[in-house]
């Protein structure tokens, strides 16, 4: 029989607020910066011109295609040597905003694509710049259509930030690995950090599919 | 009939499609004020005439003129220019299902003429109660019934000042009883001294409306004349026989 000790992570409470903190500043910025790569990525490979779109195509599938732990190292380890040194949050935040514009893109791509044609000749026929009729006719019923797909994947990347403990960036599963080393109560400390995330994932998801329709495609697009 | 100066002036007008010729050389001019329908079996090109005079089809061949200007296909601020002088109203409305009516309408002038504000939504709100909707500026597309959407489309349309309005078929998409109150919209505009150019199936409505009929077949214009006319006194056999196939 395990006999549990919560009370010894939990009293260690500042580390683990800190690491939330921190964790929900990356997902943040990598959701908002990731979330505008990902419409220019869309941009690009329906609407761009051909070399911005093998470009984009380039970029999307070289990221899809590898881990986002590599990822990580290659911009955390491997810049440093090309003269860019980060330090592990904002090496972390780097990645995860170049992870999700790719995925983000693919995403916004298939809402851009069922568009239907009219929309835009309605646009075009009101004189819109056709930047104009991307922005304010194609954009926001695009993401109305694929915002599920894209909820989904801004949670599964504030996930996937938990390998950024792996370059010390001072996010959540960091502190619970920390906590663990101080008190040897690994198993506490990581159920803690996993009821950690999962709070963050359901909030995350509500918050989004709620923000989503109200506020960045709504009824009313005003300018 | 048609005076000195055109507002639309079409010349030799070529447009395929690989290898299927759509437009095989069309030669029309429309005066200020007039109101010109355009009938013929699907496929005999007018939609694809339509989509020419503003720019959403380019020309093979052929040469184009708005208000005495040459159309600039390549020129982009040529073209937006073009299109605030030339509406265009489509068969399947093209509210943006994310804008509601208001900002549907209001959306275009303050882009393209940074008309916006208080001024932009008085101007919106006087235009939906030309087209008798003054009630449904907060309404979305989605909670209107095809013939209102269509009266918001053609709103939306007057919004830029267009003196020329292109009817792309703007009552085949309605259910029959809706029919009526978007082409009591389409009168009223041409009683005001709109130029128009519609094609259309209604040929009562063409009948009643349109100063001119230009019936259109296998790319060409086939015949054209008053609408009493050209009704009664079919001259060729591909116009007594499409007339006939309607009844």
């Amino acid at each position: 029989m395990v006999s549990l000790d919560f009370a010894a992570v939990l009293e260690q409470w500042p580390l683990l607020v800190q690491g939330i903190g921190a964790t929900i500043w990356l997902v943040a910025l990598a959701a908002t910066l990731g979330g505008f790569l990902g419409i220019a990525c869309a941009w690009a490979r329906t609407w761009g011109p051909k070399p911005l779109a093998w470009l984009a195509a380039g970029y999307v599938e070289s990221i899809r295609n590898t881990p986002f732990i590599v990822q990580l190292f290659v911009i955390f380890f491997g810049l440093p040597s090309a003269g860019v040194r980060l330090s592990p949050e904002w090496a972390s935040a780097l990645a995860m905003v170049i992870n999700l514009g790719a995925y983000a893109g693919e995403i916004v791509r298939a809402g851009v694509e069922a568009t239907p044609r009219g929309q835009v000749e309605a646009g075009l026929s009101l004189a819109l710049t056709p930047g104009q009729v991307f922005r304010r006719v194609v954009v926001p019923p695009a993401l109305a259509r694929v915002w599920p797909a894209m909820v989904s994947q801004i949670v599964i990347v504030m996930l996937g930030s938990a390998v950024c403990g792996q370059i010390s960036a001072r996010e959540l599963s960091y502190f619970a690995n920390l906590i663990q080393s101080r008190n040897f109560r690994a198993f506490e400390a990581y159920l803690v950090a996993t009821a950690g995330y999962l709070v963050l994932a359901i909030a995350l998801r509500r918050l989004l599919l709620w923000v989503g329709p109200r506020f960045l495609f709504g009824t009313v697009w005003r300018g | 009939m048609v005076p000195a100066e055109p507002i639309v002036d079409i010349r030799g007008l070529r447009k395929r499609f690989g290898s299927n010729e759509v437009l095989r050389g069309i030669d029309l001019a429309v005066a200020p004020g007039e109101v010109v329908a355009i009938i013929g079996r699907s496929g005999s090109g007018k939609s694809t005439l339509l989509r020419c005079i503003n720019g959403l089809e380019s020309p093979d061949a052929g040469t184009l003129a708005i208000e005495g200007r040459p159309m600039r296909l390549d020129d982009p601020r040529a073209m937006r220019d073009l299109r605030q002088r030339v509406g265009m109203i489509f068969q399947s409305f093209n509210l943006f299902p994310h804008l509601d009516v208001g900002h549907n309408i209001m959306l275009a002038p303050g882009l393209v003429k940074g008309r916006r504000g208080a001024q932009g939504e008085a101007r919106a709100r006087q235009l939906l109660a030309r087209v008798g909707l003054d009630d449904k500026f907060e309404a979305m597309p989605a909670q209107l019934s095809g013939g209102q959407q269509q009266r918001v489309a053609i709103a939306r349309a007057l919004a830029m000042e267009p003196q020329v309005l292109l009817c792309d078929e703007i009552t085949s998409a309605l259910d029959p009883e809706l029919v009526a109150e978007v082409l009591a919209v389409v009168e009223m505009l041409a009683s005001e001294g709109m130029t128009l150019l519609m094609v259309t199936h209604e040929m009562r409505f063409a009948r009643k409306v349109a100063d001119r009929v230009v019936f259109m077949h296998e790319g060409a214009i086939h015949e054209t004349g008053p609408a009493s006319e050209l009704f009664t006194r079919p001259q060729t056999t591909e116009l007594r026989q499409f007339l006939a196939a309607l009844d």
